[in-house]
């Protein structure tokens, strides 16, 4: 019933690489569903720029962090395109994960098995930062 | 005009309608992280991070949907629910779109609320209360799981681009000239189709979860059987 997730996490962490830093270059590089509904009203041409009309997305403004290193998938620097969307993948995968992962690690309950209750007055010697999460009942 | 940015632009919605959802957003997921914390243990730790983690990955596959010149990403609302719970789900989709606003310049800074609330808000809730209805009522096999997965995912982003409608009437900076009805329509159009390509992915992938490991299924093991026999309410109460 415990076993440990690991492995699992591992692996999965692996096809997560793998479609992040490889079939991503596969993918449609057509506007999604919310930007499509935005151009409505707007001409556009091969590259998806708008070229004529009057449509919401011409109100769309400058990225606050749009000269960011990876900004729009890409690794500045990185002139193969394949190479600078793959590793702009894998970076956000591990970023991603980094992220997420060191987070929930820190926020989550000490020295209890995945199916105790959760009133046990646990946390006493909380990581910093996750003190006021001590929220049982 | 850049043609990778797949949430919510700066300049689409007024700065004051941003700035009330950026609210909405962070109390929700102080509560998130409040509830939530009791879902996460030893397991369920790395767990999410994998999931946040697989949800970046694939929101990077546009796949291309039957309208020409139109493509869908997964949103990942319905995976995190399934595979990690609610609360903790909405938090993994919050901080895929965190590390996309601060690092891949796709979807405004100052539209975070906004793009929490649509995604990692609306669509993990939408998502789970159908699982937990679901799956008390359809058979306990790989089908039955495929089903709810598929349905929940398809409606959850519906529900989900819809909550782009309400931001957009609230602060839409241009005037529809009353035709909100027209942008919902062809919203809801694009993810009508988006939805099957979400819920295709979401069923594949939760299946082989279940299939390899299904002690890490969430929704196996937070919902049990709707059988009438014990009356003892489920641990955690509102979860």
């Amino acid at each position: 019933m415990s076993k440990r997730p690991w492995p699992f996490v591992l692996g999965g962490l692996l096809v997560a690489l793998l479609l992040a830093g490889v079939v991503s270059n596969y993918a449609s590089p057509h506007p999604d569903g919310l930007d499509s509904s935005l151009l409505k009203g707007c001409t556009v041409n091969a590259d998806d720029e708008i070229t004529g009309g009057s449509c919401p997305a011409q109100q769309a403004k400058q990225h606050e962090l749009g000269d960011s290193p990876l900004a729009d998938y890409g690794v500045r620097g990185v002139t193969n395109g394949f190479l600078s969307t793959g590793l702009s993948g894998v970076i956000g995968v591990l970023l991603t994960f980094a992220l997420g992962g060191g987070l929930f690690w820190l926020t989550r309950r000490r020295g209890t098995g995945p199916d105790a209750t959760p009133d046990t007055p646990d946390g006493t010697g909380a990581a910093p930062g996750t003190a006021r999460a001590n929220s049982a009942g | 005009m850049e043609t990778l940015a797949m949430h919510i632009s700066n300049g689409i919605i007024d700065g004051p309608v941003a700035a009330i959802f950026a609210v909405l957003a962070l109390a929700v997921l102080t509560l998130s992280v409040l509830r939530g914390r009791r879902d996460l243990d030893d397991r369920l730790a790395p767990m999410a991070g994998l999931v946040a983690a697989f949800i970046f990955a694939v929101q990077m596959l546009n796949f291309p949907i039957v309208t020409a010149g139109v493509s869908g990403h997964l949103l990942g609302g319905a995976l995190a629910a399934l595979l990690v719970g609610p609360w903790v789900g909405a938090l993994c989709v919050a901080v895929v779109l965190v590390v996309q606003a601060l690092v891949f310049g796709d979807g405004g800074v100052a539209m975070l609320g906004l793009n929490i609330t649509n995604m990692a808000i609306i669509g993990t809730a939408a998502a789970y209360l159908l699982i937990a209805l679901l799956l008390r009522v359809l058979p306990r096999t790989s089908g039955g799981l495929a089903v709810t997965a598929f349905v929940s995912a398809l409606v959850s982003v519906l529900v989900a681009s819809q909550g782009f409608v309400l931001e957009y009437w609230l602060g839409g900076t241009t005037d529809l000239g009353g035709n909100l009805t027209g942008l919902a329509g062809t919203v809801a159009g694009f993810h009508l189709l988006i939805g099957i390509g979400e819920g295709l992915i979401t069923a594949t992938t939760v299946v082989t979860v279940a299939k390899v490991r299904p002690d890490l299924v969430y929704a196996l093991r937070a919902l049990k059987p709707a059988t009438p026999a014990p009356a003892v309410p489920v641990a955690g109460g509102a979860r």
